[in-house]
């Protein structure tokens, strides 16, 4: 079938993705190519700065090398082509292509890697029982954390970045000071090993004071760090809570393997609503805010924020609510019967969406830290990338060999990066949707990855007991 | 009425004698040296009696103490950090037969090189010739004698075409050629039936290695590609070495471990 050539100016309304219209309608010529577009955008918004913008007609993207006649599928000269337009991050993230250090010092395999806020510490919890901090200026072991009696399984900072806590197979949860590794204190109650931890967002609390600990007892407690002892515990799950996260407005969501969501307020712990529609145990949450969540008042470029606490919260606050932008915020689960579910569980106990693909169970899922994005890390090998706010299925990323464990976003969501069971990194790149990068190096499965929120390094925690730092 | 009860009656009439504590404790402490006399002094069937007897007082004792001290004990702390650390995503799932990357390549290459191999089996019994072939008189009146036939289990690859049968030294009998073999993975210790790819060694002789002749000890090629096993770089394996561990043509099936 032969290309049909748009003949003539088309009529087009500039929209963004929450569906508001931006300045007049246009009459744009057909060659129209995504540079002009941008500039006329940044014109009709009178930005100072220039925005980098990415445009979409009918769901498909306007890139550099193609025209505006290209995406027109039906010519009408009467109906308003709509024409979607995404702000971009204005840094770009430049993607990382070679391993600049393997750093030894784990006796046993690397379970988790976090690195802080400002991406100034890199923390990992190991199978030898200890917590390590890394020195990231000369890629080195800088402190060694003793104290838990058995595998150390998540550890988590919080998002002032002043305190680290981690959380073990021995029930306990320990928390840690990241400047100088000495231990600040040991939170005791649990009954089973810690699945997952969840600090109270910076813009709600500053500095952090409490986190959550989720158990495969069943239960979640609230701790207060600064005394040390348990506020809470919220319970009503029937089976090991897998995964917990602490939102922005202030609530904290649960997943459990008994197939619930359960959304919890924090003032006393109160159940507030249950979210059901999974089949199967509920592997994973991520939020489309998790990103401000997680550096609180640290932008990428990590600039130290105010010493009074009142201005980092609010410098959180903006970054959270511009985030946010206006929509609440939106959950997505991934479980054990291969589908997502899309909530807005701050408003309403019904899903938005059901997103199928996956032919194994997804294993973890992430939000863009723009929100744009989301994508999901299965056993079935895959890669899958959806789209953020209606959580239609854009493209699967192929290319790993085993079961893909844990994916991270480059800062400026242009880069995901993909840590697998065949020992390798993979990097994919959004916007052309293929394999940007490949990064063997591990001897065994990787078991933890991390993007540092400022873009400069990813850190890689292996089975070989061994942690990657890796560059541009 | 019991009649022997006359010392505890004089006792409860008369009360005790004003040393009696004191007579009772020291023959309380001689009580052990006499026992002990006794133990030394019995001999046959009464002194096995005593010291029968005596080690079952003395079980009983000690068992006693270390009841009575559970509490003050000292006990070792649950140190016993299990090994294999995994993930709390990984943690109660099923785990499949899980990939174990190659030590390394090159170290592996360099071994190919040198045709050296630690093997499970380093020593095999040496096979001699008339075992190994068998005499084919041909010829009209059956007085030639230069072909031979192989008595034990081959390997012939796909695509091997027969010499015309003339000029055919050496037959491999069609029943006993293999082509699949029962490797056994030493680290996952489970076994996968495997197709053969080659035969890498026989230690019997080159000759052998060039025949395709399997005996105890020889080092064959498998496809290792449902195993899921991965290199550093992330690439399927599908070609490993196995040595076989059996007889093969006793037992009419090749057994073999593969070499990691």
């Amino acid at each position: 079938m032969a290309e049909e050539k748009v003949e003539g100016n088309v009529i087009a309304q500039l929209v963004t993705s929450d569906g508001e219209s931006t300045g007049p309608q246009l009459d744009l010529p057909p060659d129209l190519t995504h540079e002009q577009l941008e500039a006329l955008l940044n014109e009709l918004l009178t930005n100072e700065e220039k925005v980098p913008y990415a445009f979409f007609v009918n769901d498909l993207e306007l890139t550099g090398a193609t025209e505006l006649s290209s995406l027109i599928q039906d010519v009408s000269v009467e109906s308003v082509l709509k024409i979607v337009y995404h702000p971009q991050a204005l840094f770009r993230v430049r993607p990382v292509a070679r391993c600049s250090s393997t750093m030894k010092g784990h006796t046993e395999a690397v379970l988790s890697v976090q690195f802080s806020p400002d991406g100034r510490h890199l923390a990992s919890g190991s199978g030898d029982t200890t917590v390590r901090l890394w020195n990231l200026n000369t890629e080195g072991p800088d402190k060694t954390c003793q104290g838990h009696k058995n595998h150390v399984l998540v550890v988590s900072f919080s998002p002032d970045g002043k305190q680290l806590v981690s959380g073990s197979m021995d029930k306990d949860v320990r928390l840690w000071c990241p400047k100088t590794g000495k231990a600040r204190g040991l939170l005791k109650g649990h009954r089973e090993w810690i699945t997952s931890l969840a600090w109270e967002p910076a813009h709600l609390a500053y500095p952090s004071r409490r986190v959550a600990s989720a158990s495969r007892d069943t239960t979640i407690k609230v701790w207060d760090t600064a005394t040390n002892k348990c506020e809470f515990t919220l319970s009503g799950h029937a089976k090991a809570v897998s995964c917990v996260k602490w939102s922005g407005e202030g609530l904290i969501f649960s997943s459990s393997r008994d197939t619930m969501i359960h959304v919890w307020e924090t003032g006393e712990g109160k159940l507030i609503r249950t979210l059901k529609g999974h089949g199967h145990w509920v592997n994973t949450m991520a939020l489309s805010t998790e990103h401000a969540l997680r550096t609180g008042p640290y932008d990428h470029n990590s600039r130290e924020p105010p010493e009074d606490p009142e201005e980092a919260k609010q410098i959180a606050r903006a970054r959270y609510d511009e985030l946010r932008g206006g929509r609440p915020e939106r959950m997505v689960s991934g479980s054990d019967d291969f589908t997502m579910f899309l909530w807005e569980p701050n408003e309403d106990k019904k899903h938005l969406a059901r997103m199928t693909g996956h032919v194994q169970l997804i294993n973890q899922v992430q939000f863009s830290p723009n929100g744009q994005w989301i994508v999901s890390a299965s056993f079935d090998k895959s890669v899958k990338l959806w789209d953020g706010a209606t959580g239609k299925f854009i493209t699967s990323f192929f290319g790993h060999i085993a079961p893909v464990y844990q994916v991270a976003w480059s800062a400026d969501s242009r880069l995901i990066l993909s840590g697998s069971k065949d020992s390798t990194l993979k990097i994919w790149e959004v916007r052309t949707r293929k394999l940007k990068m490949d990064l063997p190096g591990h001897e065994d499965e990787v078991y933890s990855v991390d993007w540092s929120p400022n873009g400069w390094r990813v850190c890689s925690g292996s089975k070989d007991r061994c942690l990657k730092i890796w560059r541009n | 009425m019991p009649q022997g009860d006359y010392v505890e009656l004089h006792q409860k009439r008369y009360g005790k004698r004003l040393d009696h504590e004191e007579r009772k404790r020291k023959k309380d402490a001689r009580e052990v040296k006499k026992k002990s006399t006794m133990a030394q002094k019995l001999i046959g069937l009464k002194g096995k009696m005593y010291a029968k007897q005596r080690y079952k007082e003395k079980v009983e004792m000690k068992r006693t103490i270390q009841q009575h001290s559970e509490r003050n004990n000292k006990h070792k702390v649950d140190d016993n950090v299990a090994e294999g650390a995994m993930p709390a995503y990984l943690l109660d799932r099923e785990q499949v037969a899980r990939a174990k990357v190659l030590s390394n390549t090159i170290k592996q290459k360099r071994k190919e090189k040198a045709g050296k191999w630690e093997v499970p089996i380093p020593k095999v019994r040496p096979v001699a010739e008339d075992e190994m072939f068998k005499v084919l008189r041909s010829g009209k009146r059956k007085h030639k004698s230069w072909k031979r036939v192989i008595t034990k289990a081959t390997f012939v690859g796909e695509n091997f075409t027969r010499k015309p049968p003339k000029y055919e030294r050496f037959i491999r009998p069609t029943g006993m050629r293999m082509n699949k073999a029962h490797v056994t993975h030493p680290e996952l210790k489970c076994t996968f039936q495997l197709q053969i790819i080659g035969i890498k060694k026989n230690p019997n002789g080159q000759m052998y290695t060039q025949l395709g002749v399997m005996t105890k000890g020889t080092i064959i090629e498998v496809n290792v590609s449902e195993l899921g096993l991965v290199t550093p770089g992330g690439k399927v394996v599908w070609g490993k070495y196995a040595q076989v561990t059996n007889n093969p043509e006793n037992d009419g099936c090749i057994n073999a471990v593969l070499l990691v």
